[in-house]
């Protein structure tokens, strides 16, 4: 690893360690509604909002409650997009003149920005009006990153509380994690990323003339926009020259503040990250992968703080950390090391202080090779799924870290609340089999890891596997699901893999060669996004409430410590087993295969 | 008897039978009964199926999905991963079976002496013990076999209870206390007793234990339900990862446009060898012989539950008397008072406590003679008129003549000594207090109306059993001491056994309470108990080993019996316990750590035809595909036969705190885990070649 990367890496490691003790404080007071300056502020907002919506914040929920509020909330959210989506032709704020948007695409967008997944197979620019973005995919933004909080500290309320049948109000939670996390942190960054250069408003898109007229060739499309087929059965490809471009504007930096510290990582412009208008300078890049991670490594704190020992948050976040520092490890080796084939055509892929070398297809110069590496190990380690760089260019093995990253159930810091949630669920099965081996009844946190536990467990390990791999089994016997494929061989194999993983774990990002805004894909993703959410969050409240319900026992010397060098060995070695486990046979026909091709030369 | 303990694990005795039960439990409802092993099971049939197909296939000039031969191979093999599996069980119950055997030829039909009333003189009718119902009233006498458990209203007698217990001593049995309990199948030695029958045929103590013993009742524990959950999860996982395989290679065929698809013989051979067979192979023997290992121990566990909950035992109760100390107290100082030399003391001492029967008694002569080698004297030539302990004067002793000599409670000597004109010095009561502070008991003497000292009776703590308890802190267990003594008393004992805690002046509502207090902070209470009183607080605790001298009320209060009546066996019963999840948790990260070689031999294999460079992974250098398929499913089978003797046996525990435990069964079991299979299926793959 060249200098330059150790130490953008280094300097990303230490921001985020540094931010995140004052961001779990932050974190954990505002979800017990006890902030000093902003408490006054905006209190009695909060109190208006629940005399309102006739909410009693006194009221506790059982589990099922929760569940129940949870999935209503969830669903209206659903409707309101879908709607938003295909009225925004006759709605204000469309100043491009967006038409209304196609019956499975519009599903599957609401389902996607719901979940926090953002998978987008639209182009931004070129479909959603500044109402939709604003009104129907920012607020989603806010309130799937909401849900998210709301799920993980009922989880820890499991932990942390005994001997009783309630685990909060998700109405409370929501409330609070929206108005006071989400809210005063996107202002924050929105301003800082204005600072940078980040477009704000409602003009109309601009026509400029450019100073050299360029010529390119793009896909054909017929009528339903549509790839249509040359006489060789190859996509067709027409071929345009301009003279002027146009400049999609748009309320951007308020939409990308909460892109990225909910997330969420549906772009504004379908080019994402990568686009100018989004993140325009290395600073912003940087701030808007600090973002991904911010809450999530602050959650960890939080949950040390609300369990009453906050070396058990360190422990979870040192696991994350060391697994997020060997993935980027690798992401950093493949791209900068590039592909031999090229080398062995005498092109020069070496780094120096004038080129960037590497494998810089894909990639925007702006940030070269270690920060797009980094960015794309980020936002899949996360539940982001905003990008940078396009992950269909990565090399085989550059792109198998997203891919793995995800297909792990994005426990590396993760998705705002899914991360903490879904690794605390790994940490739970290493502890039962841990406890099994010092010859124990498991326990986790002084609670009992039981029957119903491991039930709910067993569900969580099961749900994105079933919809990954059967997912991607059903698409590649499928010609609508083949018909999507851009590239042939294992690349277009890896490309469907990427798709269905990407859906399941409510990531977003994708290999953006596969034509997935067609009504197989979109029925099918938004199917394996409503899964991998809702299938997920709902054994995760059961085990909240069961949690809840137990006793807590005091640990003694016959308890497995969880705070520890072990257990944070213990724990890695649980989540890259089951990945690993899982997912080998397809990721040997997937990336591996198509690396050692490369490198043989073929 | 033949003793439970003599049975060698691989006896031909024990084989043979298990080898033909292993066939029966090819049944699909035995079969069902473990989805794990259900898997390989129908992934056996499926692969016979195949070879079926292919030599018919082959016999008309065509092939099947793959060569006949190598299908065959593999079939036969998955075939054994489920014998071997069944083999496993069948072992384990065939022990148990064994030993249950030994405890039935204790329990013959015998006839008994049924009486008319509840009393020696009623008339006798002569019947035999099947027909005796509870309730009923028999004679037992010299030599009659007991016929059924029961209590003894009337009489003492001597019972062999060597059936039971395997103790050759004979016990003391008699109506009232605590000594009331009999049990069917043990002979009465001397004299008679009139025993009431507490149990109808078929429900008594010994057809209870058999019942276990022999695995018919034996149910899943929690903990085994928790895991099969996890490994049924894992099954699936596995069952999803290999069955998508074949879609998946159907496409990177057509995509690389060479070779053929996998074959189903290949994805079945893939999926048995990842699903974890060797934890699901030998899991119910790990259960069946963790009840064994208990009545190896002497103790009868009434379930599963019960031994697996012992394993987690947070808070051991343990009786004072008989546990951490011996018996009885022991004189182990003479203290004279002022103006009297020791000797002269324990002149006196001696002379009050030869005719005393009582341990405390003769524990004075004892030390008299090791002291100043005061040899015992002839009584009767003295003239010697002993003076027995009465309630009301509170003293025993003797009178020599007109010499009178008293030992008794100081409180009792001093009203004795002062009506007599004597005087109670001040010294006195001061090395009464200190010896009352040291935990033991004062005893003064007075000769003659004047007090010449006492004498320390002591609790004396039984060798090693501070060891235990060390042990036992650094298991994470805490013991709690139950005593009658007052405070002080306890405190002092508690503080020379080593005892992390003690319960002075417990009564059985105080036993009750302490016990609710521990469960409510979330911890597992053991404990020991013979005595009817014990009765609530062992049907409280969470383990409750009843002695099994114990009364019938704490025998049935109890989930544990233990035979030997040896209320340390806590102790055994626990690391028991353990080990039984121990032996669960090491085989279980075993068998997943497995998976990786497994992965390395099958999937290059596999692909070999569509994607040559897969090659690269076959990091073991095996010969050709089939014969990495064979020997990875050849390893998944002979390992479980391996590990039978560790199933049985049990992982070793050993008294560690939880992280040192850990750290070593995961080097052993997960990196060993990781390593073996890459060795073993090299060798086996090397001995396919030279055949």
């Amino acid at each position: 690893m060249s200098t330059n990367a150790l130490l953008q890496v280094a300097i990303y490691l230490a921001a985020l360690l540094l931010l995140t003790k004052p961001m779990g404080l932050y974190l954990h007071r505002a979800m017990e509604g006890r902030l000093p300056v902003l408490g006054k502020l905006l209190g009695p907002l909060e109190r208006l909002l629940y005399r309102v919506s006739g909410v009693n914040p006194q009221q506790e929920m059982g589990w099922k409650s929760y569940t129940f509020a949870l999935l209503l909330f969830n669903a209206i959210g659903v409707l309101a997009v879908f709607l938003l989506q295909r009225w925004q032709g006759s709605l204000p704020l469309n100043p491009a003149g967006m038409g209304e948007i196609s019956l499975d695409s519009a599903f599957n967008t609401a389902v996607s920005f719901v979940t926090n997944t953002n998978w987008q197979g639209y182009a931004g620019e070129s479909t959603m009006s500044y109402l939709t973005q604003m009104l129907a995919l920012a607020v989603q933004n806010f309130l799937s990153a909401a849900t998210g909080i709301a799920v993980v500290i009922a989880l820890i309320r499991g932990f942390a509380r005994h001997s009783v049948a309630t685990i909060g109000n998700f109405w409370v939670d929501m409330t609070r994690s929206t108005l006071y996390v989400l809210l005063p942190l996107s202002v924050l960054l929105a301003v800082l990323l204005m600072g940078q250069g980040v477009i704000q408003n409602f003009n109309p898109y601009q026509q400029v003339n450019t100073l050299e007229s360029v010529t390119y060739s793009q896909p054909a499309l017929d009528a339903q926009g549509q790839p249509t087929l040359d006489g060789d059965g190859k996509p067709a490809q027409e071929t345009i020259t301009s003279h002027t471009q146009t400049l999609a504007m748009g309320p951007v930096a308020s939409q990308e503040a909460i892109k990225m510290l909910g997330t969420n990582g549906g772009g504004f412009f379908n080019a994402n990250s990568a686009h100018p208008f989004e993140n325009p300078t290395p600073f912003s890049n940087f701030l808007e992968m600090l973002a991904i991670f911010l809450i999530p490594a602050g959650l960890c704190y939080a949950f040390g703080l609300m369990v009453g020992d906050r070396r058990q948050g360190w422990a979870i976040w040192t696991a994350m950390a060391l697994l997020f520092v060997t993935m980027t490890a690798v992401s950093l080796w493949a791209e900068q090391d590039g592909n031999p084939v090229l080398a062995s055509l005498g092109v020069d892929q070496t780094s120096s202080a004038l080129q960037s070398g590497g494998n810089m297809e894909g990639k925007e110069t702006r940030f070269g090779i270690t920060t797009s590496a980094l960015f794309a190990t980020i936002t899949t380690a996360a539940s982001c799924g905003a990008v940078n760089t396009m992950h269909d260019s990565l090399t085989p093995l550059g792109g198998l870290v997203p891919l793995w990253l995800m297909q792990l159930g994005e426990v590396v810091f993760g998705g705002v609340g899914s991360g903490l949630y879904t690794m605390l669920i790994y940490a739970v099965i290493a502890v039962f089999v841990a406890g099994l081996m010092i010859g124990r009844t498991p326990e986790y946190l002084g609670k009992k890891i039981e029957i119903f536990e491991m039930k709910m467990s067993a569900v969580i390990l099961l749900v994105t596997p079933i919809l990954v791999l059967a997912g991607t089994a059903i698409t590649v016997m499928l010609s609508a699901g083949l018909a999507g494929i851009a590239n042939p061989g294992a690349h277009g194999f890896t490309e469907i893999l990427y798709a269905l993983s990407s859906a399941a774990n409510n990531n977003g990002s994708a290999f953006a060669g596969l034509s997935a805004n067609t009504p197989f894909y979109n029925l099918l993703l938004a199917v394996a996004m409503a899964v991998g959410r809702f299938g997920i969050i709902i054994p995760i409240l059961a085990i909240a409430g069961a949690l809840a319900a137990k006793k807590r026992i005091t640990p003694g010397l016959g308890t497995l410590p969880t705070h520890g060098p072990l257990f944070i060995a213990l724990l890695i070695g649980t989540v890259v087993l089951v990945g690993a486990l899982t997912y080998v046979p397809a990721l040997a026909l997937g990336p591996v295969i198509e690396h050692l091709q490369m490198v043989a030369g073929h | 008897m033949h003793s439970p303990k003599g049975l060698s694990m691989f006896d031909t005795q024990l084989i043979l039978p298990a080898i033909a039960l292993s066939f029966k439990k090819l049944a699909p409802q035995v079969q069902w009964r473990n989805p794990v092993m259900f898997v390989v099971y129908l992934g056996s049939m499926l692969t016979t199926l195949m070879f079926i197909q292919a030599l018919v296939l082959e016999s008309h000039g065509s092939h099947g999905e793959a060569p006949a031969g190598f299908i065959l191979a593999i079939s036969i093999w998955l075939w054994f991963t489920v014998l071997f599996a069944n083999f496993s069980e069948a072992l384990a119950e065939g022990r148990s079976k064994a030993q249950a055997a030994a405890l039935r030829s204790a329990k013959q039909n015998v006839p008994a002496k049924k009486l008319a009333s509840a009393s020696r003189q009623a008339a006798i009718s002569i019947t035999d013990s099947q027909s005796l119902r509870k309730g009923d009233i028999v004679l037992v006498e010299a030599g009659d076999m007991i016929p059924a458990d029961g209590e003894v209203l009337e009489g003492i007698a001597s019972v062999n209870e060597a059936a039971i217990t395997g103790e050759s001593a004979p016990v003391i049995r008699e109506s009232g206390g605590d000594f009331s309990a009999v049990t069917g199948g043990t002979q009465v030695l001397s004299d008679w007793l009139v025993v009431r029958i507490s149990v109808n045929p078929g429900e008594a103590f010994l057809d209870r234990m058999i019942a276990m013993v022999e695995g018919a009742k034996r149910q899943k524990t929690p903990n085994e339900i928790a895991l099969t959950i996890l490994l049924v999860a894992l099954t699936i996982v596995f069952l999803l990862a290999t069955v998508t395989l074949l879609p998946f290679s159907l496409f990177s065929v057509h995509a690389a446009g060479a070779g053929a698809p996998a074959s189903i013989t290949v994805l079945v051979a893939l999926v048995v060898c990842l699903i974890p067979t060797t934890i699901a192979g030998l899991l119910s023997a790990i259960g069946v012989a963790g009840m064994s290992r208990m009545m190896q121990a002497n103790v009868i566990a009434t379930s599963g539950r019960a031994v697996e909950a012992a394993g987690d035992v947070d808070v051991l109760l343990l009786d004072k008397t008989g546990t951490i100390t011996l018996g009885n107290r022991q004189a182990s100082m003479f203290l004279p008072a002022p103006g009297i030399s020791e000797q002269q003391l324990a002149d006196s001492a001696q002379l009050a406590s030869l005719a005393d029967e009582t341990p405390e008694g003769r524990s004075i002569v004892v030390l008299a003679k090791n002291r100043f080698a005061l040899r015992e004297r002839d009584l009767q030539g003295l003239q010697a008129e002993f003076v027995p302990f009465s309630a009301q004067t509170r003293m025993s002793g003797v009178n020599l003549g007109a010499r009178q000599i008293r030992k008794g409670a100081a409180s009792a000597i001093r009203s004795w000594v002062e009506s007599q004109g004597g005087k109670f010095a001040h010294e006195v009561n001061q090395m009464v207090d200190d010896i009352a502070r040291r935990g033991s008991t004062p005893l003064v003497v007075a000769d003659d109306g004047r007090v010449m000292g006492v004498v320390e009776l002591k609790d004396v703590v039984k060798g090693g059993i501070k060891e235990r308890f060390a042990e036992l802190r650094n298991m994470g267990i805490k013991t709690v001491m139950i005593t009658g003594d007052n405070r002080l008393t306890a405190a002092a004992i508690a503080a020379e056994a080593g005892v992390d805690d003690f319960l002075a002046e417990a009564t059985p509502e105080a036993k009750l309470k302490l016990i609710r207090e521990h469960q409510s902070a979330g911890k597992l209470v053991a404990m020991t108990g013979d005595g009817t009183n014990d009765a609530p607080a062992l049907a409280q605790a969470d383990v409750a080993v009843a002695m099994n001298t114990g009364t019938q009320a704490a025998k049935e209060a109890g989930n544990m019996v233990d035979l030997d009546s040896n209320p340390t066996k806590l102790i055994e019963i626990v690391e028991i316990g353990k080990q039984m999840l121990m032996t669960r948790g090491s085989l279980t990260t075993f068998s997943i750590a497995n998976d990786i070689a497994k992965y390395f031999a099958i999937i290059p294999a596999a692909f070999a035809s569509t994607y040559p460079q897969l090659n690269t992974l076959n990091v073991m250098h095996l010969a050709s595909p089939e014969s990495a398929i064979l020997s990875a499913v050849i390893f998944n089978a002979l390992v479980i036969m391996f590990l039978i003797p560790l199933a049985l046996k049990g992982v070793p525990y050993r008294a560690a705190s939880a992280a040192s435990l850990l750290r070593g069964n995961l080097l052993i079991y997960g990196v060993g885990g990781v390593v073996v299979p890459f060795v073993g299926i090299k060798l086996i793959d090397l001995l396919l070649q030279m055949l």
